[in-house]
């Protein structure tokens, strides 16, 4: 019995060992400093990602500017403020809400930012990916906090400080790193996110000029890539996808290891 | 602070309310019918969500089958069979799996996994039960199947890592007591599974509600037809796959008004599957002071 369950985790383990070693194997190949400054061009023209990485930036950073503080902020108010009934309803929300198909969430920036505007644009992808980080930067910030010896909390209110000098100059800075964990993987989560950028951001194939407009991204990339019928843009995809999980993995390793201590 | 509490509060109310406004001409036209018609034409706007419901149901419901045997495994042998510095860095790397991006799977399944079940898989399976419906017709290694299974790969990292900490938030007590009373290590087990036993129904219900949901890869190896086949090697269809492919050629008020109306489907729906999830989870892991960390 104890074969069979450790044989059940050498699959889950070597299904994530082939798959990496599938993307390194078929992306290295067309991976070039070309490749990844280069915009996209129609096929048989060669082109590159270089203005899918930059508008994925600019979304991750939009999102972040929402999202993070927002997301943090929630948190507090979970850990710290919040009480009762209501603070019970919040929390229950908010983990719900990390469970929403994050395809409903680009429906709903879709009805909210994009019909009004008339039109695709960053803004609307960079909202869309903050509705996705602020529930999970929300549960995050709200375990890191709980993290905080309750002697802190209550050797500061002892000191005659009141609670909002507690919670914003004791409270927040000692949680301070595993909350900014928690923001790093929010942002590893979302700049995977295809779905909810496909009718926001809607993608693009020049360099991002302004954010009212439609904005490439390298998962829509990656996903009109691989839906296509062109060899070339196959190879493209899998380069792409081989960067994409350059950076997604290694905030995902460096976070581990940064937090390694406290799991 | 407050504010911002409201805030998630105006957030979910704000989704069901603009989902709603804007399926509203769906709605009106085809009234609960719109769930169980098995017509989708957008060119004589006929449009009947019971083929998306069938195909994100079925897909599911392979996922499952598949990913919680696996998972319980999993779970198992990590916090009750490995020792310390193994159960670690590999319960690291099962979950660096549910790190891996929809979009990526769906590429690994489109070029390697849906030619590997097209050439072996398929041809085996209607070899050993081609007598069932199930496992007849053509195998292109594009379809119901293929989205099922990669599914399965997707959600058994949730799914097993939820468990994981359920087993962990079971009181060393219950073991100690099995083991006093002259248990075996896999009755001990036993009483364990026995005690997480709601925690585990929540974390199965965890993935069944990533699944219900997961868009990109689905979408890229399931064959994207709007049909209700007998066939697991045929092509379907799910609801968030309709919404992705379809939402931005959607011509027509009416056509998007349907498409708006699946997604408020598919939101109402994982909501209420994600809340029974929480509820069950929370229930076992909050009593000790663990932490449902795995979402």
């Amino acid at each position: 019995m104890t074969a069979l369950t450790a044989l059940c985790t050498v699959l889950a383990v070597g299904a994530l060992l082939i798959i990496l070693s599938y993307i390194a194997w078929q992306g290295i190949g067309s991976l070039t400093v070309q490749f990844l400054i280069d915009r996209s061009r129609p096929v048989g023209e060669g082109g590159g990602i270089g203005n899918a990485i930059l508008g994925s930036l600019l979304l991750l950073g939009i999102s972040s500017v929402i999202g993070l503080p927002l997301g943090i902020s929630v948190g507090v108010y979970l850990s710290e403020v919040g009480t009762g009934r209501f603070a019970g309803a919040v929390r229950f929300i908010v983990d719900t809400l990390t469970g929403i198909p994050s395809i409903v969430t680009g429906v709903f920036v879709y009805a909210v930012i994009v019909l009004p505007t008339k039109q695709f644009s960053a803004l609307a992808g960079g909202v869309a990916l903050a509705l996705i980080m602020i529930p999970i930067v929300a549960r995050t910030t709200e375990e890191m906090l709980k993290l905080v010896p309750h002697s802190l909390r209550e050797g500061a209110l002892a000191l005659g400080a009141p609670q909002w000098r507690v919670t914003l100059g004791v409270i927040i800075p000692a949680a301070a790193p595993g909350i900014a964990t928690g923001a790093m993987l929010a942002i590893a989560r979302v700049s995977g996110e295809t779905a909810p950028l496909l009718f926001t951001a809607f993608g693009s194939r020049f360099y991002p000029a302004s954010l009212n407009e439609p904005i490439a991204s390298l998962t829509v990339q990656i996903y009109n890539y691989a839906i296509s019928p062109y060899d070339e843009w196959h190879a493209q995809a899998w380069a792409a996808t081989l960067v994409l999980m350059v950076i997604v993995l290694g905030i995902n390793i460096v976070v581990r290891f940064l937090t390694r201590k406290r799991f | 602070m407050f504010l911002v509490a409201m805030l998630m509060v105006g957030i979910v109310i704000a989704m069901v309310a603009a989902l709603t406004a804007d399926s509203m001409m769906s709605i009106r036209q085809f009234g609960w019918g719109f769930l169980t018609g098995r017509g989708w034409d957008p060119i004589k706007t006929q449009f009947g969500a019971l083929p998306f419901i069938y195909g994100t149901v079925m897909s599911s419901l392979i996922a499952l089958a598949i990913s919680v045997p696996f998972s319980l495994g999993i779970a198992i042998f990590l916090v009750e069979q490995a020792p310390h510095y193994i159960a670690r860095p590999v319960g690291f790397v099962v979950e660096l799996l549910a790190a891996i991006p929809s979009v990526v799977y769906g590429l690994w399944g489109i070029f390697v996994l849906a030619p590997f079940l097209r050439e072996y898989v398929q041809p085996a399976l209607q070899f050993a039960f081609g007598r069932l419906p199930l496992f007849q017709g053509t195998m292109t290694g594009i379809g119901l199947l293929t989205g099922g299974i990669i599914l399965a790969i997707m959600v058994t990292p949730i799914i097993s890592a939820v468990v994981r900490d359920v087993l962990a938030a079971v009181p060393g007590s219950q073991r100690e007591a099995a083991l006093a009373l002259g248990a075996t290590k896999w009755e001990m087990i036993r009483v364990v599974l026995v005690n997480g036993a709601p925690g585990i129904a929540g974390a199965i219900i965890l993935g069944l509600g990533r699944a219900l949901g997961e868009t990109m890869a689905v979408t890229m190896v399931i064959g994207n037809r709007a049909q209700i086949s007998a066939s697991l090697f045929d092509p379907a269809y799910t609801i968030a796959s309709a919404i992705a492919n379809e939402f931005t050629e959607a011509t027509g008020d009416l056509y998007v008004s349907a498409l708006v109306e699946l997604g408020l489907i598919l939101f109402l729906v994982t909501f209420i599957v994600n809340g029974i999830a929480r509820v069950l989870v929370w229930n076992v892991t909050r009593k000790t002071g663990g932490v449902g960390r795995a979402a």
